[in-house]
């Protein structure tokens, strides 16, 4: 037990300790990092006090990366070196791009992700968005004097697994521990339903810089319920900056433009969207490198026309995610706005006659979801105790199937299924002997595959020769807490398997990772085995914490002898996590895992065993 | 492994006191869930996604009139075959052709209103006799036609939700 010496804060063994825990918002305009302090979520600054970190990343020839307000204020003087918006390439091939052809990048179109080329080399999407969780992890570390035991990271509730994965991978990247993917409306509802101890059905319209969600979710006390989710993740207020931008450009009649001109209208048009918020008639000037005088003046009443397809294109999602829920409108108590976008009057009109109420307004919609993504965080970092926590039930926001004969996609988990959720469909061969069979899964609708999403495919080898229809393969959908999915296949009469963590198609495989760590570290001269080290460490602490505490909690579940063993085990570990060899931590680890399995599984029959009896209990109390 | 019913301290009927279902539900998620386990080691992660993939396939099944009418159905040794057994009444036939008709013939959202209404209720009068079948009469050769007629009009609903989506 007086192994442990390491001094480091956030490293200590003691039990019941606070772990260092943030929820991020990885907005496509903003971000933001906050976290539980003394019981309240805050959003942490920076060190001039600014909450928000703009989401640009300047890339610089010497390998220097600006991150934030310093590469906005350049932009558009070196528009195809500073992404902005890169969230709406997350998950995304080159094809899947709205308005590519209006942007100042220069895209690479890779297989699977599209990429872009940088006066310091082609970047992944996924490479972009780990700068930008770099910059608030150091942030977050400076501010709370320790290293983070883990982060709660926001997606809108609407992406698909591709995107999901890529932005996990990017975590990853950033030396993040993910304790969790949120979806963003679902943390606004846990701000909102804590601050004001909501009960009974609410939506949460959430419509930020590049996409938008619709969640519809029953609140009790302890408890919230996704019942539906609904979206356009190719929706924002981006697309309204686009469309006055168009406007201007044919108002003012002007030729083609190049990258630096055009991002210096799209920057004008988005001060003018903000500013008709408030105002009846926004003016735009600018004066372009050509020398031509840009002058023209967008009225409020304009501004709705040439945005009023946009506004509708929110309309369709919201009725699907009642109909989904089997609600009507009038069963909503309230709607929750959350996103920067949704201060559009034009936004609040629609939503308001759509519900036939007044939305609500009185969280900051640009920090609601990273403060519910902190309380998310503090209670999955085991720092609230039983009881005054809460349980969280969300949902898949997209089918996920297999493709048939004809091209037909196969629905095996339905939209809206309650994760984690696992479902199994037998498939068999369609030609005699046929000895390989070859899947494709697709996440969507729809029922032709080529209107899905591809998210992989994998190929089961080795079925025994059989007449056509004899084979039995059993393919296995396992969808985890973080929206993510596995799948499996195996032969029922040979037992032949096969398996994917669904990542080739447009993730990114393992070794890429690898590879951008690698990179990362030669800019940034850290000492990559130092990290490998400290991060074999910190996870074997936390092992041996949770190790104990399950011991402490229900040691009773083992013999004398089982709990000795688990206890020694338990100890050795923390002894080599305290040498220097990050392979033999790993290695004593798995030890750990792999010892802990049977009682894992004897807790939670215990767990499950308690639920009952308490159920009971209550009940005779009635 | 337990039956769904047990999973939730509940008596193997048709009839489920919905309150009981949710309550116990949540008891048991509270319990087992992820989220509880995030901080934990592999193992008890594991266990925790399995166990709880287990408790909401089995409220998924419990909570819909379908799947419980088949779930228990299937512990009383009988399968409802709905793929394989497609011998239904000539009059429940007639009468799926004429809502499919008006369902073709919708391109109102108050038409498909009108529709599913009647749908629904429909829907209903059949759970009522699974109940009395499966309950009451111990009748599962009969509980399970009337559960293949549901099936029917569940797949008629949820076309009748892919149609709104054309007439908004």
């Amino acid at each position: 037990m007086a192994l442990l010496q390491i001094s480091e804060p956030g490293l200590s063994a003691a039990p019941h300790q606070h772990r260092l825990a943030v929820g991020i918002d990885l907005g496509t305009t903003n971000s933001l990092v906050a976290t539980v302090r003394s019981g309240a979520a805050t959003v942490l600054p920076d060190e001039q006090g600014r909450a928000l970190l703009p989401s640009i990343v300047r890339y610089h020839a010497d390998g220097r990366v600006e991150v934030g307000y310093p590469a906005q204020a350049r932009q558009a003087e070196d528009p195809k070196n500073s992404i902005a918006s890169v969230k709406r390439f997350m998950g995304r091939g080159l094809k899947d791009v709205a308005h590519a052809e209006h942007m100042a990048y220069d895209f690479a179109d890779a297989p699977g992700m599209v990429q872009l080329r940088t006066a310091a080399g082609v970047k992944s999407p996924v490479e972009v968005s780990a700068e930008i969780l770099k910059v608030l992890r150091q942030r977050a570390e400076l501010s709370l004097g320790g290293e983070l035991a883990g982060a709660v990271i926001t997606v809108p509730a609407y992406f698909d697994d591709a995107q999901r994965q890529a932005t996990k991978d990017a975590a990853q990247l950033a030396g993040l521990n993910v304790l969790r993917l949120l979806n963003e409306p679902t943390a606004a509802a846990i701000a909102y339903g804590l601050e004001n101890a909501a009960e009974g059905v609410y939506a949460v319209f959430d419509l930020g810089g590049g996409t938008f969600d619709i969640s519809i979710l029953r609140l009790s006390s302890g408890m919230f319920e996704v019942v539906a989710t609904n979206g356009d993740s190719l929706l924002g207020g981006d697309d309204f900056d686009q469309r006055v931008f168009c406007w201007v450009v044919e108002e003012a009649k002007l030729p083609p433009l190049n990258a630096r001109d055009m991002r210096l209208l799209l920057v004008k048009s988005r001060e003018a969207k903000e500013y008709l918020t408030t105002h009846a008639e926004a003016r735009i000037t600018a004066r372009l490198s050509g020398g031509e005088v840009v002058d023209v003046s967008l009225s409020a009443e304009k501004f709705c026309q040439i945005t009023q397809t946009l506004v509708h294109k929110a309309l369709g999602p919201m009725r699907k995610a009642l109909r989904d829920a089997g609600l009507g409108a009038e069963d909503v108590r309230g709607v929750v706005m959350v996103g920067g976008a949704t201060r559009m009057p034009q936004i609040q009109r629609a939503v308001g006659e759509f519900f036939r109420r007044d939305p609500l307004n009185n969280l900051d919609p640009d920090k609601v979801v990273a403060l519910g993504a902190a309380m998310q965080a503090n209670v999955l970092a085991g720092n609230k105790a039983a009881g005054e926590d809460w349980l969280l039930l969300d949902v898949i926001p997209l089918s996920l199937g297999i493709e048939t004969m004809g091209g037909l996609a196969e629905k095996i988990i339905p939209r809206n299924s309650t994760i984690p959720v696992a479902r199994a469909q037998e498939f068999t061969t369609f030609k005699d002997g046929q000895s390989a069979m070859s899947f494709h899964v697709v996440q969507g609708e729809r029922e032709l595959v080529q209107d899905c999403r591809s998210l992989a495919r994998f190929e089961l080898k080795g079925i025994p020769p059989m007449a056509a229809g004899a084979a039995r393969v059993r393919v296995t959908f396992q969808v985890d807490a973080d929206g993510l999915l596995s799948v499996s296949a195996k032969e029922a009469a040979t037992g032949v398997e096969a398996s994917v963590a669904v990542k080739p198609s447009y993730g990114l495989a393992d070794a890429d990772v690898e590879r951008m760590l690698r990179d990362s570290f030669e800019h940034a001269k850290e000492d990559m085995r130092a990290r490998a080290l400290n991060e074999a460490r910190v996870d074997a602490i936390r092992l041996v914490e949770a190790v104990r505490g399950a011991l402490a909690a229900d040691g009773a579940l083992l013999s004398a002898e089982e709990r000795a063993a688990l206890e020694r085990q338990a100890a050795a570990l923390a002894a080599v996590a305290s040498g220097s060899d990050h392979r033999a931590i790993r290695q004593a680890s798995e030890a750990l895992n792999r010892a802990t399995e049977e009682f894992a599984g004897r807790r939670m029959d215990a767990g499950v065993k308690r639920a009952l009896a308490g159920k009971r209990i209550a009940g005779l109390d009635l | 492994m337990s039956s769904h019913f047990e999973l939730f301290g509940l008596a193997p009927a048709f009839a489920v006191d919905a309150a009981a279902l949710d309550r116990a539900y949540r008891e048991i998620q509270s319990r087992v869930h992820p989220d509880r386990f995030a901080h934990a080691g592999d193992a008890e992660r594991r266990a925790s996604m399995q166990w709880t993939t287990r408790v909401n396939e089995a409220y998924r099944t419990l909570k819909s009139p379908v799947q419980r009418a088949k779930y228990l159905l299937e512990l009383n040794g009988v399968d409802v075959g709905f793929e394989t057994n497609t011998q239904m009444p000539g009059d429940f036939l007639l009468r799926q052709l004429e809502l499919r008709e008006t369902l073709a013939g919708a391109n109102q959202p108050e038409a498909l209103d009108a529709l599913l209404a009647e749908v629904r209720r429909e829907q209903r009068l059949l759970v009522q006799g699974i109940a009395q079948l499966i309950d009451d009469s111990k009748d599962y050769a009969a509980a399970a036609g009337e559960v293949r007629k549901l099936m029917f009009l569940d797949k008629l609903a949820a076309e009748i939700d892919v149609a709104y989506e054309k007439v908004e």
